[in-house]
């Protein structure tokens, strides 16, 4: 894991004679370029380079040669060098622990190949692929709903799901027609056309309680888009009202889980931590302040503040002082 | 880097896999050009070694088996060759599906701490013939959190077993301490990346989240240092650090409320009071404690008296926060 300019061209050229090597009967030169995953511009350069490397010598017949057939380029000359360099314990890491990671996930029709390819992988990795333990990758590997998900996608079908929403804590029935799956930082999401709100929304697949693949086509709108999921799956919606929040030391966690803005160190609390967080579901926040029992005081809005303060009273009318609940008949 | 040096390498290389004889540094001077010649002055000679020296440690850097040795008795210095047998990548064949799998699974790679790593490996099983389609229009896209500056440092010091030290700060402590680790491994849990390894003053095994290391890690001592564990599982050390054992808990909530809780609840039939009673297991009472009392007057403890209390104990600080009747 060198600075990737060096290792990245020396192992595109010691691994482009090899290439062309395997494919006697030449590759077009945009072809080539995608797999290298490289601009045709630097293709032509490291070509350039190559025809002048070769064995001791270095006279007509020892060097590289490379022959172009109109857009096709394939090697009339090798200088010895027909197979790749092995792989590295880095390279060996990143493909046997994605093919594990994969052989994890529930629901993959694929799994079997997957399998055959993690062994072979293994072994022509050799030595380089006995020291892979230091990375691992785990999912949830629970989901029921993963391969009914999967089967509507592939069959091109809309699906009917019962879905929790955990802020206003109810089940809800919506018919979607589902566009992807994302596996995002661990967990399973369905990116899907929502028809009963006309848009596209994540379903967690661990919140599906029930999923059945209907008969009815899969009908979104063309070119809906697709979220941007390196920008994060929730992006706060600029114009959302802010809630700050006064973090005590046993809830500065929440800083790291939630995106928050404008976090200050602050002595009230002790070791405290100002944040604020943008919310259009004032429902969301109430629950969070409540589930922090105290140890995150609201700073703005103050109906935040009271909300959660009545909803504990009437919760605290509900336990008698001190005492047990009656208790019920044939425990 | 410059083309020169790229040129002057690509060259050592083929000089070294063609031949059977340890070649000596003058000879690979001499023959393989881009080496300052030698024009008999000790300028030239330093300038040839430095370059020389430099073109080892890369080499040997990206993987290139370089082995020194004498052919016979009768050299009176050192080598070098390339035994082609331990250059080259052995034959690999993969179908058009197993072929995909790879591709796939390179994928999770995709902009995370071993891109780099994924992507010459996938140029490198293309050399090898195999045709990798990464395109492959699967409605799947994993992803794993990207940013994280301790990953590397800390998955080298794994996969060298170096001992490790780095300060580590808890949200919960005001200052970071500083920590002795054998690691053992880094694991992306639910998309957030952990060290698990021995922690050499607690003489425990623990796990530290990478975004709460303050700086960057550095590894102390020789590479080989220990032996992780066998059969060490990286992900059930994150999974299991706050396990305790499991525990009953059974609530009280109004019919049709508290959806959430019912789904994993069992039931146990109506209360006196109409409210339904429910039993829940948990292996973090306190946790599920929190939870409990963020569902309002909807769900009242029954028993345990312990999670009861904390209950009331939460409530009674939530509701201190406003006034009564403010708004």
């Amino acid at each position: 894991m060198s600075a990737p300019t060096t290792t990245e061209r020396m192992t595109r050229l010691l691994s482009l004679v090899p290439y062309l090597t395997a494919r006697p009967e030449g590759v077009p030169l945009a072809e080539v370029a995608r797999d290298f995953g490289v601009p045709e511009r630097q293709l032509r350069r490291d070509m350039e380079l190559l025809w002048m490397c070769g064995l001791p010598g270095y006279g007509p017949g020892d060097l590289i040669d490379l022959a172009f057939e109109g857009d096709r380029v394939r090697v009339t000359f090798t200088a010895g060098m027909v197979r790749p360099l092995r792989l590295t314990t880095d390279e060996a890491v990143a493909l046997v622990v994605a093919l594990r990671t994969l052989l994890e996930l529930p629901g993959l029709a694929e799994r079997e190949a997957v399998s055959r390819a993690l062994a072979k992988v293994s072994a022509a990795a050799g030595h380089a692929g006995e020291r892979v333990t230091p990375v691992a990758l785990s999912v949830d590997a629970q989901e029921q709903a993963l391969a009914v998900v999967r089967e509507g996608l592939e069959r091109k079908r809309a699906l009917h799901l019962h879905y929790y929403v955990p802020t206003r804590d109810e089940r809800t029935d919506r018919t979607v027609d589902p566009l992807r799956l994302l596996l995002v930082d661990g967990r399973w999401y369905l990116e899907a056309w929502s028809r009963e709100v006309g848009g596209v929304r994540l379903f967690r697949l661990d919140r599906i309680d029930d999923v059945e693949v209907l008969d009815e086509p899969s009908a979104p709108p063309p070119g809906v888009p697709l979220r941007d999921v390196d920008a994060g799956l929730y992006q706060p919606e600029p114009g959302s009202p802010v809630v700050r929040l006064r973090l005590a030391r046993t809830a500065r966690w929440v800083a790291e889980y939630y995106p928050v803005e404008d976090v200050r160190e602050v002595d009230d609390p002790p070791g405290g931590l100002a944040v604020a967080l943008r919310t259009a579901d004032l429902a969301w926040a109430r629950r969070l302040v409540a589930s922090l029992g105290g140890a995150a005081t609201v700073d703005e809005p103050a109906e935040l503040a009271a909300a959660v303060a009545a909803d504990a009273r009437a919760t605290l009318t509900r336990y008698p002082a001190g005492g047990q609940l009656p208790s019920t008949s044939g425990d | 880097m410059a083309a020169k040096r790229a040129e002057r390498l690509v060259n050592l290389v083929i000089a070294l896999l063609g031949t059977r004889q340890y070649v000596t540094a003058a000879r690979i001077r001499a023959t393989v050009p881009g080496y300052e010649p030698d024009d008999g002055t000790a300028r030239a000679d330093e300038a040839f070694k430095r370059m020389f020296e430099r073109d080892k440690a890369e080499l040997r850097e990206m993987g290139v088996p370089l082995e020194t040795g004498r052919t016979s008795v009768f050299d009176t210095e050192d080598g070098y060759r390339i035994a082609r047998a331990d250059y080259e990548l052995p034959e690999i064949t993969l179908t058009g599906e197993e072929a995909a799998a790879v591709g796939l699974a390179l994928r999770l790679w995709e902009s995370a701490q071993l891109a780099g790593a994924a992507q010459s490996a996938l140029v490198k099983l293309k050399a090898a013939g195999v045709d990798v389609d990464t395109t492959r229009a699967i409605p799947l896209r994993p992803r794993l959190d990207s940013d994280e500056p301790a990953f590397e440092p800390c998955y080298a010091a794994a996969r060298d077993r170096r001992e490790l030290t780095f300060d580590y700060r808890r949200p919960d402590e005001d200052a970071p301490t500083r920590r002795r680790v054998q690691p053992w491994g880094v694991v992306a849990w639910h998309g957030r990346w952990y060290l698990g390894g021995l922690d050499l003053d607690r003489r425990a095994p623990r796990v530290f989240r990478l975004s709460r290391v303050v700086g960057t890690p550095k590894a102390v001592g020789p590479a080989g240092a220990f032996e992780p564990p066998e059969d060490v599982d990286l992900a059930a050390m994150v999974a299991g650090q706050s396990r305790g054992e499991e525990q009953l808990v059974v609530v009280r909530a109004r019919p049709g409320a508290a959806v959430g809780l019912r789904r994993h609840a069992v039931p146990l039939g109506p209360a006196e009071d109409g409210d339904d009673r429910l039993e829940l297991r948990t292996t973090e009472p306190m946790r599920l404690a929190a939870q409990l009392a963020a569902y309002g007057p909807d769900v009242v403890v029954e028993a345990p008296a312990a999670v009861r209390a904390a209950v009331v104990e939460r409530l009674r600080r939530l509701a201190a926060m406003a006034p009564e009747g403010a708004a």
